[in-house]
């Protein structure tokens, strides 16, 4: 503002300077005031605010926990091995929305083996959206390599989007803290949630690999990819977090294909030598049994994995699938 | 239509058409990603790009054939380029119209005069084209610092766009980085700013391409000028001109960007783009003083040699420099790079990054990956940096030739470096964890990556056994919190045998897997030592390409405990590690 020399400066004028004066005074003590803080900040980062997967699982049926369908062709195995859990009707109702989690870990054309199949989850997505009438189905991972290309090379973004299904690209955004009740090294870590808070049904969808420092990658393993942050320091105890996953995560349905199994060079393979043909497709309402199933393709025992054991104890599931009367089939 | 309109609509039409080919240079097949999309054409178009590229390596690349055109109609037509096609001109234009629209006349007549300054710029050009031209003494392509179209497309591609992205994640899910992006927002945001000082600061007095296109079109067919020799001596025609070539008076054509704007602001209309000289006269030549252009060729000429003296292409090489999949031997790379960053920008993963000056002065900008940063190292089924590359100095290479397959199997992969572990900072080696993350992300197969089982006695964990079963042990005077070494890496070994895995353990006692049960169970006194399993990582530099994803993966996130190094690449017989490829 331009003060004008030649008026005369009156009173008129002195009471308006002091009156914006006076007000200039106010605002900065007001500001002081509202941001007054008389302790210096907590130590570490912002408290977050923790929330809770919901669990998906349904009441066991006896004789209906757990099936083993033989057969080359996916499509028919994983239809078959529903079917004799009581078809999809029974784990997905019309207007739910379901998630599937594939493994889609590395950026690795679907022939290696390295991520679950595209045919194989084009199906489940089939199977939810036009059989049992869901409303929406969402296919989510956060892979290790980039996920836009994990989710193209895979093929899975094509297959699962040309059978209705919507890609859930991991955003940060997207990812909120949780704490595992009971848990020892999930506390305060962000997971893949946005996509799981107002889902009705989860389905895991995972192939059966060598996994040189478990073991075996499997539908429990399978998990790691809702975990966000930095994740990898939890091979540290590699049992104890899978044991962990699967008590945090309680799937609908998991599926476990192992069709061509990753007997070597896991869990990223890279070779067709590095695959066997097993022509199996397990689908399990109780993950660590399908998983304590699988183990056998790569010609391993139970105590082999001891993180089926610590699942078993903290109540993920059981190791002893003969137990749950698992039924058998076979389709060409 | 008036030809002013004319030309802002080329302005906008082809400044929308840039912005839309740096939004659509991302890896994907959508329509809005790159697919077929001619990302690369502003750059085609560069004639200083193209001449520059000739000097350093006596050939055209393919693509830059396109520059060509540029030249051609320069010559006929003179600076249509700068005043109709450039993205950045068009951005100066748009700027200094803001900063002055409200501006008295007698002040934009002051900001558009000629200044004796404006020759600056083909000093720079000389400069540039110095260090360029003779490879006998060392040659390298530095354009690129300020060659409006590789500035530009940088400035767009790895400034703009990543932080107006970043809420909206239209064209990326994940967020991009660049590191060193600061030097980049710097050089941008003062030649835009330069606009408030004087209208079209970059063009009149730094652009080298500007100064290119100046002495190609000297001789150009069409002109503007006066049509009468003399006028009423307004000088309104020099209100808006964007070049400060004077048209009032004898035209400075090699300055002249063809804005029209003069034509427009004749009151009289007196003035014309016409083949016939102005008839006011006309000055053709660019101001070049033989003084400038000496020093500026000698300056040039030294230059290159000054910065090799530190011996980078020799035995002092960067290290840390790794050069994406393709990229030529670091001497002719210097040679073709014109630091646009097409290949950053592309980049799948984010791991390719502008070099900043911690590189070598030589390498600013210029392609360099960090495997730290971005949502994955080289990702093995990728060769799209080389795709884009304008000027090859990342070769167009396939994933055959990338990964040694077929009629490469014999050539074998293109190494970018080595992995190295670093057995002071590795969890397994150094600090008796499990970890062999790097292992398990090695994409190879066989993997490059494999481990060596070691048995590890932890800290205070040697005691002496009190009562044993055959699957338990209880420990003289130990105080275990329990089931710590319940985890299935932990072992237990008696008197030096080998170890045993532990399932549980209470207080004093631990309990060993059952099926590993003692044959002869261990008597008291008997030494027993806590061991955990490790598996040690080992590179085996004969198949470690050098990618980086065990860099990135390393869960030892500062200074990575595996990372890699030039050692090994390909491109280089330099930094070779290998008795036979």
């Amino acid at each position: 503002m331009t003060e004008q020399k030649d008026k005369p400066f009156d009173r008129r004028r002195l009471l308006t300077r002091t009156g914006k004066a006076a007000f200039s005074i106010a605002a900065a003590s007001a500001v002081s005031y509202l941001a007054y803080d008389d302790k210096p900040p907590l130590p570490g980062s912002a408290a977050q605010k923790l929330v809770t997967l919901p669990d998906f699982s349904l009441p066991h049926l006896p004789g209906q926990t757990i099936s083993i369908v033989e057969g080359p062709n996916r499509t028919k195995t994983v239809n078959k091995a529903i079917e004799l859990l009581g078809g999809i009707k029974r784990f997905v109702q019309p207007g739910e929305t379901v998630v599937i989690k594939p493994n889609i870990a590395f950026a690795s054309s679907p022939i290696l083996g390295a991520t679950t199949h595209p045919q194989l989850v084009a199906e489940i997505v089939r199977l939810c959206l036009k059989t049992a009438r869901a409303k929406r189905v969402y296919v989510i991972d956060n892979p290790i390599n980039d996920p836009a290309s994990g989710f193209m090379l895979s093929g899975i973004s094509k297959a699962a989007t040309a059978a209705g299904a919507k890609i859930v690209l991991p955003n940060n955004h997207l990812f909120r803290h949780t704490t595992l009740t009971g848990g020892r090294l999930i506390k305060n870590w962000p997971v893949f949630f946005a996509p799981l808070e107002k889902a009705h049904k989860l389905i895991g969808v995972a192939p059966v690999k060598d996994h040189h420092r478990s073991g075996a990658s499997m539908t429990m393993k399978n998990w790691y990819g809702l975990l966000g942050g930095r994740r990898n320091i939890f091979h540290q105890d590699i049992n104890t977090i899978i044991a962990e996953l699967a008590m945090m995560v309680r799937p609908t349905l998991v599926i476990l294909d192992g069709t061509e199994v990753m007997m070597t060079n896991g869990p990223t393979g890279g070779s067709l030598s590095d695959l066997r043909r097993a022509d199996t497709l397990i689908a399990s309402c109780d993950q660590v049994a399908a998983d304590s199933f699988g183990s056998s393709f790569l010609n391993l025992n139970v105590s082999d994995l001891p993180y089926l054991a610590k699942a078993q104890k903290a109540g993920a599931g059981t190791t002893d699938y003969q137990s749950l009367k698992p039924k058998f089939a076979a389709v060409d | 239509m008036k030809i002013v309109l004319v030309r802002q609509i080329s302005q906008c039409f082809f400044f929308l058409m840039f912005g839309w080919f740096c939004v659509v240079s991302t890896l994907g097949d959508k329509f809005w990603q790159l697919r077929a999309w001619p990302v690369n054409w502003f750059l085609q178009l560069d004639p200083l790009a193209a001449l520059a590229t000739i000097l350093t390596t006596h050939t055209l690349y393919g693509p830059l054939l396109w520059a060509l055109a540029t030249v051609i109609l320069t010559i006929v037509f003179g600076r249509f380029f700068c005043g109709w096609v450039c993205p950045f001109g068009s951005i100066h234009h748009f700027v200094g119209y803001l900063a002055n629209r409200k501006s008295p006349t007698s002040q934009n007549l002051r900001l558009n005069k000629y200044r004796k300054a404006q020759s600056i710029k083909y000093f720079v050009l000389v400069f540039f084209l110095a260090m360029a031209a003779f490879p006998s003494i060392a040659a390298t392509l530095q354009t690129g610092l300020l060659d409006p179209i590789p500035l530009v497309t940088r400035s767009f591609n790895l400034l703009l766009l990543p932080i107006l992205d970043r809420p909206l994640t239209l064209v990326s899910v994940t967020d991009r980085f660049y590191e060193g992006a600061w030097l980049i927002f710097a050089v941008f945001a003062t030649a835009v700013l330069l606009n408030l000082v004087i209208p079209r600061f970059f063009c009149r007095f730094i652009c080298p391409l500007g100064a290119l296109l100046a002495i190609l079109g000297r001789f150009a067919i069409w002109q503007i000028g006066k049509t009468q020799p003399r006028c009423s001596d307004c000088g309104l025609c020099q209100t808006h001109c964007q070049g400060a070539c004077e048209p009032a008076a004898a035209i400075r054509s090699s300055e002249c960007l063809l804005c029209f704007n003069c034509r427009q602001d004749c009151p009289d209309q007196l003035i014309a783009y016409q083949t016939t000289p102005s008839l006011a006269g006309r000055i053709t030549d660019p101001d070049i003083s033989r003084r400038g252009f000496v020093l500026s060729l000698l300056t040039g000429i030294f230059a290159t040699p000054a910065l090799r003296l530190a011996n980078k292409l020799g035995p002092n090489y960067q290290p840390t420099l790794i050069r994406p999949p393709g990229a030529l031997p670091e001497e002719q790379f210097l040679k073709r790079c014109i630091k646009c960053g097409q290949c950053i920008r592309v980049c799948p993963t984010n791991v390719i990054q502008p070099a900043g000056i911690d590189k070598g002065l030589e390498c600013l900008w210029t392609p360099a990956l960090n495997n730290r940063i971005g949502s994955s190292a080289c990702q093995l089924n990728c060769v799209a940096c080389g795709q884009v590359c304008p000027t090859a100095a990342i070769r167009p290479i396939t994933l055959a030739e990338k990964l040694g397959n077929g009629p490469f199997t014999t050539a074998g992969p293109i190494k970018l470096g080595t992995a190295f572990i670093d057995q002071n900072r590795c969890l397994p080696w150094a600090m008796d964890k499990p970890c062999i993350v790097c292992q398990e992300n090695c994409p190879l197969s066989p993997k490059a990556i494999y481990t060596r089982e070691y048995f590890s006695t932890i800290r205070d964990a040697v005691f002496t056994v009190k009562k044993a079963t055959q699957t338990t042990l209880q420990a003289a005077k130990a105080n275990f919190s329990l089931d710590k070494f319940a985890t299935g890496d932990y072992y237990c070994a008696v008197d030096g045998s080998s170890p045993k895995k532990i399932i549980a353990n209470t207080q004093d006692s631990i309990e060993i897997s059952h099926d590993q049960r003692f044959r002869e169970i261990p008597a008291a006194g008997s030494k027993m030592e806590i061991q955990i399993r490790l598996q040690r990582p080992f590179i085996d530099i004969e198949k470690c390409i050098g990618c980086g994803i065990c860099e990135h993966e390393c869960p030892v996130s500062g200074r990575k405990a595996v990372a890699v190094s030039a050692e090994g690449e390909t491109r280089s017989a330099e930094s070779r590690l290998l008795l036979q490829s």
